[in-house]
């Protein structure tokens, strides 16, 4: 009787969240399949519905016939979208190398720490994930612009006679991604390295490796699944950003989220959003599978 | 390890540190200033936050915020538990493959798709927007991130405990209220927080998914944060942020106590048992 009761339980609650899912993730993405496909209307909501389910099958095919992948031609004919796409991969690679280059020795740094202070560390790191992003990218503004906070610093120090102009350029939007992004980096890289065997780097100082060596042939490629792990999680959604862009990129810089959005709230062309959203996912289906992968990894590891 | 904690880690993590927290501190500061040019200082004073509080349209946003952000992070949290329980403890069930999937995907999904996937859905079904649908979408982001912390404390959990409660009479329901949850519920805890401040901080995903009279605080700060620099948004942010800070440590200082809490117990009843 009990495994009986047992066996419901655990179908409905298997069944709750998956549903859940089902229609509130998985659903949402055929719809917006579907939308790219459709012409744009003036109405509300403005497109011409492809299917209607209840028109029977003979209207069914007759939709089928009609659909047009115009809006997906219409992308590649503009070398607005092509650009968009092509700068926001390159400023999320770039920002996720910044990243990693700067997350390792915060990590590193970490993991070497006296075990009593690890957990406060661990914790410093979290805390500003804590805060609002729109808050910590809203505060480099107030930092970056011409007569902000860093400028009157360097000019203090005399290091610069005018002001640098960075507010409104690609720097700030590195800037940007790194501040948000770096706790998202330490701390897989962190998980990593501190599970690390000390044992190892001083078996191999002790057979005469030097310290830089020791840890480009040791502790990195040890490290390599926190990387790729810190990488897809900076990566992915720095692609389609639209909050910093928006906030510190200024007007000139092309970022596809941006892109979506303003095709989305100004244009209002809703079935032309939606292909630029079916892109952007076919682009990130391949970091996001490996994402996946490395995460089903650690837990095996873990198990 | 402790010996070679040299020069470079220590100078690493303090530039870490400060870079980190630099930004936040400045924004904290200035919100005290008497000026309202953002960046020079003027003087202390608190005039902003009471200007705050007789700006309605702000207020009123705050109100719906912390609305939405309640009820979804519940809701997260209870789905976002069975999803992680269905994960470690059920390996075994048709599609599984695709649930880890949509666990997983919308922790790093570009939050532009998210957004306009659920606004085309609420048009398609004709579900008129405003507070539910925002809440709705939270709780579906929200509850994964539930799910990803709730699952890895889930993992270090001793299985045997359960099973052993299930072989002296209890049932799944009570073994499961009774011995699984109150081990697990620093996790369950934390990651209502987490889906709490989620929801706090999203724009993105309530600009696609409200509708009129349900303006969350992050849009109305990203409408006027777009017009220029001003001290009263940055008084907001300092209240926010000293919400999340407070919260936060609360919640650290409850976990260490519970362990210290635990560890002694253990040590008890191996002592009764030895």
């Amino acid at each position: 009787m009990a495994r009986f009761v047992s066996a419901i339980a655990a179908r409905f609650v298997i069944a709750l969240a998956y549903l859940w899912l089902l229609v509130f993730f998985l659903a949402p993405f055929l719809i917006v399949f579907k939308i790219s496909l459709s012409e744009p209307a003036l109405a509300m909501p403005p497109y011409q519905p492809v299917f209607d389910l209840f028109a029977g099958f003979s209207a069914f095919f007759e939709k089928l016939r009609a659909l047009s992948f115009s809006n997906y031609l219409w992308l590649f004919d503009d070398p607005l979208y092509v650009n968009a796409y092509l700068s926001s991969i390159w400023i999320a690679t770039v920002s996720t190398l910044i990243t990693l280059a700067v997350g390792y020795p915060i990590a590193y740094g970490m993991a070497r720490a006296p075990a009593s202070i690890r957990p406060t560390l661990l914790m410093l790191v979290i805390l500003p994930f804590w805060t609002s992003f729109l808050i910590r990218v809203y505060a480099w503004i107030g930092i970056l612009k011409p007569e902000g906070l860093l400028n009157q610093f360097l000019m203090f120090l005399g290091l610069i006679d005018e002001p640098l102009v960075i507010l409104n350029t690609t720097t700030a939007i590195y800037i940007g991604i790194v501040y948000s992004y770096l706790p998202f980096m330490v701390l897989p890289l962190y998980s990593t390295l501190e599970k690390m065997d000390g044992s190892l780097i001083e078996a191999a100082r002790d057979l005469g490796c030097p310290p830089m060596a020791a840890f480009w042939k040791v502790t990195f490629p040890m490290s390599l699944p926190g990387v790729v792990a810190g990488c897809m999680l900076v990566f992915i959604p720095a692609v389609g950003e639209f909050v910093i862009p928006d906030l510190l990129g200024g007007s000139r810089t092309l970022m596809i989220g941006k892109t979506l959005w303003t095709e989305f709230f100004n244009n209002r062309d809703w079935p032309v959003s939606s292909a630029v959203a079916v892109i952007l996912l076919l682009i990130l289906i391949v970091p996001i599978m490996l994402f996946q992968r490395s995460q089903a990894r650690s837990r095996e590891a873990g198990n | 390890m402790a010996g070679s904690w040299g020069r470079f880690n220590i100078v690493s993590l303090v530039l870490g540190f400060a870079f980190l927290y630099l930004p936040i501190l400045l924004l904290v500061i200035y919100s005290f200033n008497e000026s309202r040019l953002v960046t020079v200082w003027a003087g202390f004073s608190t005039k902003w936050y009471v200007e705050l509080f007789s700006n309605r349209g702000l207020m009123d946003a705050a109100w719906v915020t912390a609305r939405v952000a309640f009820l979804s992070a519940t809701v997260a949290t209870v789905l976002g538990t069975m999803a992680a329980i269905a994960l470690t403890r059920y390996t075994r069930f048709r599609g599984r493959l695709l649930f880890s999937g949509m666990v997983f995907a919308p922790l790093v999904m570009p939050e532009v798709i998210t957004g306009l996937s659920l606004l085309l859905l609420f048009v398609a079904i004709n579900f008129d927007r405003g507070f539910f649908t925002v809440t709705i979408a939270h709780i579906t982001f929200s509850m994964c991130f539930v799910a990803v912390v709730v699952q890895s404390r889930l993992m270090s959990f001793d299985q045997s405990l359960e099973e052993a409660a299930l072989d002296l009479g209890a049932t799944p329901a009570k073994a499961f209220f009774q011995v699984t949850l109150p081990v697990i519920l620093p996790a369950v805890i934390s990651g209502w927080m987490l889906a709490f401040t989620l929801s706090l901080d999203d724009l993105v995903i309530a600009s696609f998914t409200s509708g009129p009279g349900a303006t969350t605080l992050p849009m109305k700060i990203y409408s006027q944060v777009r017009l220029g620099v001003t001290p009263e948004i940055n008084a907001v942010c300092t209240i926010l942020i000293g919400i999340v800070a407070l919260g936060v440590i609360a919640a650290s200082i409850v976990t260490k106590r519970q362990e210290v809490q635990r560890r002694r117990d253990e040590q008890a009843a191996i002592r009764v048992a030895g």
